[in-house]
Order: C-alpha cells, then structure tokens, then sequence
C-alpha cells in the first residue's frame, strides 16, 4: 500500500489536487481546472490518488465529488521522518566534526603568532 | 551554533531520494570529513550501541570503499561497499552503493550522487540516491523505519529494566 502511496505522491499535479483537496471536497472540473488539465488526463491522476486510498471518491446525482484521507498520507509522512530523524542525526555528529576541524584549522594558522 | 531541522528529504521521482542539508563549513573541510575514513568514522550512521568496524576508502575513479557496522555482541550487523565513479575534488562525488545485511547482500544496487554545492559562505550537501526500482526506494525508507522503532523498543526496555516504568 505505501508504494502505491509513494508512487501517488511522485507527481506534482497529484501533489497539486492533494493540496487543493485540503481544505474541502471538490468535483473533477474544479480539479483539473487549476492544472490547465483536459477531463481524461485529471481523472486519470485521480485513479491514481484512489487506488492509493489518497483520496475518496462519493457520487452525488451526476457530479463526482472526492475528498482527501488522511490516513495513508500519515503513515507514508511517519517513513519520511523517521528517514529524516536517522539522517539529521548524522549529520548532527557531521556538523560537530566540522566544528572541532575549524577549530584546530583556526589553531594551527594562529599557532605562530601565539609562540 | 547547531541548526536542527534544516535537513530536507524528497522524493521527486519513483526511484529516488534526495537528501539535502546546509552545513556551516567549507567545502573542502566537508569534503574532508566525508571522505577520509578517519573522520568518516566520528559521524556516519551510528544505530545507537553500533561501532563502525571498518571504514576503507580509495576515493578515485574506479577505488573502491567499504564500510562495516558491529552490533551490541560484536557479530558484524551490516555493510556497505561500493565503487567510486566520479571524483571531482571539493565538488561532486559518484559511487554506486551495495547493502549487506547480516551476511547477505542485498538484490541490485543503488547509485549516489554527492553534490557539495557553495552557499552563503557554507555548503549545501545534496545526496542523489537512485534505486533500480521502486521496490528498492521504499525498503530504503521502511528500514529507517524499522531501525528507529527497534531503538524506540530498546528504550522501553530499558526503561522497564531500570525500573522507571511499571
């Protein structure tokens, strides 16, 4: 399931309905409207969005209306952090390398002077 | 002063993962510092209760490097190899990156590409990671997740065992 996540999120027009979805339910048009998008190639990205349970779709009368689900976006943004966390925490020792070369570099130039 | 936070991971494609994060150095003393195995040893991807058993480095075209990790009992837990495929001092590193788990290699291998990139008088390090598939790309993410929850479980324990928590 996070793969199909991930594979949702890979796209930018997908990210873009995502973002718009946030705040409140829309129909297709209103979706492909701000992506300059014709019909077919929005509700192809939206199939994408469902099948990875990204978004909900619910029928009223004629018109489609879909709704984002926070659900899967958590768990998929829970791998992203702690990805993230065990990165950061290398480079917190990193930076704290660095820290002790500039120090001995700014030592060493300063050294003679000292003498 | 220690910035926290300003490493940014991103997933522009299926394949990969980008890393980026500013440090407030040099170029060449970040290069230093991650590609001379002396001082690769003080920092790179210490799993709490790890030690870094092994650390070769040949930074050139074609040189190889291996990293090895031992756990709490000293069996060696992980590794990491692979070979150099383009050295620009001071600016961009290419190496292909090969995992082994408890002995057992992982299927296929992923390239990085390590950009040391100047700004505002520091270095933005930008690491490109491309998988041979999409597959790969996500187990790459999950076992950060597994790793970070293992060592959340090994807290609890040893709280438990501290008695802190009952």
């Amino acid at each position: 399931m996070l793969d199909r996540v991930f594979h949702a999120l890979a796209h930018p027009a997908r990210r873009m309905m995502l973002r718009s979805l946030a705040d409140r339910e829309r129909n297709l048009s209103e979706l492909a409207a701000p992506l300059k998008m014709s019909f077919p190639a929005a509700s192809k990205h939206v199939r994408v969005l469902e099948r990875a349970k990204l978004v909900r779709r619910r029928v009223v009368g004629r018109t489609h209306q879909f709704r984002i689900e926070g659900k899967p976006l958590t768990e998929a943004n829970q791998w992203l952090e702690e990805y993230r966390r065990n990165w950061e925490r290398n480079f917190l020792r990193l930076v704290a390398l660095l820290d002790r070369m500039k120090a001995e570099e700014r030592d060493t130039n300063s050294g003679p002077q000292k003498r | 002063m220690v910035k926290t936070g300003v490493l940014k991971i991103a997933t522009p494609t299926d394949f990969e993962i980008v890393i980026t994060r500013p440090l407030d150095a040099p170029r060449r003393l970040v290069w230093r510092a991650m590609t001379q195995s002396d001082l690769i040893r003080q920092w790179l991807f210490l799993p709490p209760d790890w030690t870094m058993t092994c650390c070769d480095e040949d930074v050139r075209v074609g040189g190889a490097y291996r990293w090895e990790w031992a756990g709490p009992d000293g069996k060696i837990a992980m590794a990491m190899g692979g070979v150099y495929s383009v050295v620009v001092p001071h600016e961009r590193l290419v190496r292909s990156e090969k995992f082994e788990f408890g002995g057992q290699p992982q299927d296929g291998e992923q390239r990085a590409t390590l950009e040391f990139l100047e700004q505002h008088g520091g270095t933005l390090v930008k690491i490109t990671v491309v998988y041979p598939s999409k597959e790969a790309r996500d187990a790459a993410l999950a076992s950060s997740m597994e790793q970070g929850m293992s060592a959340g479980y090994d807290k609890l324990e040893a709280l438990l065992a501290s008695g802190e928590i009952r």
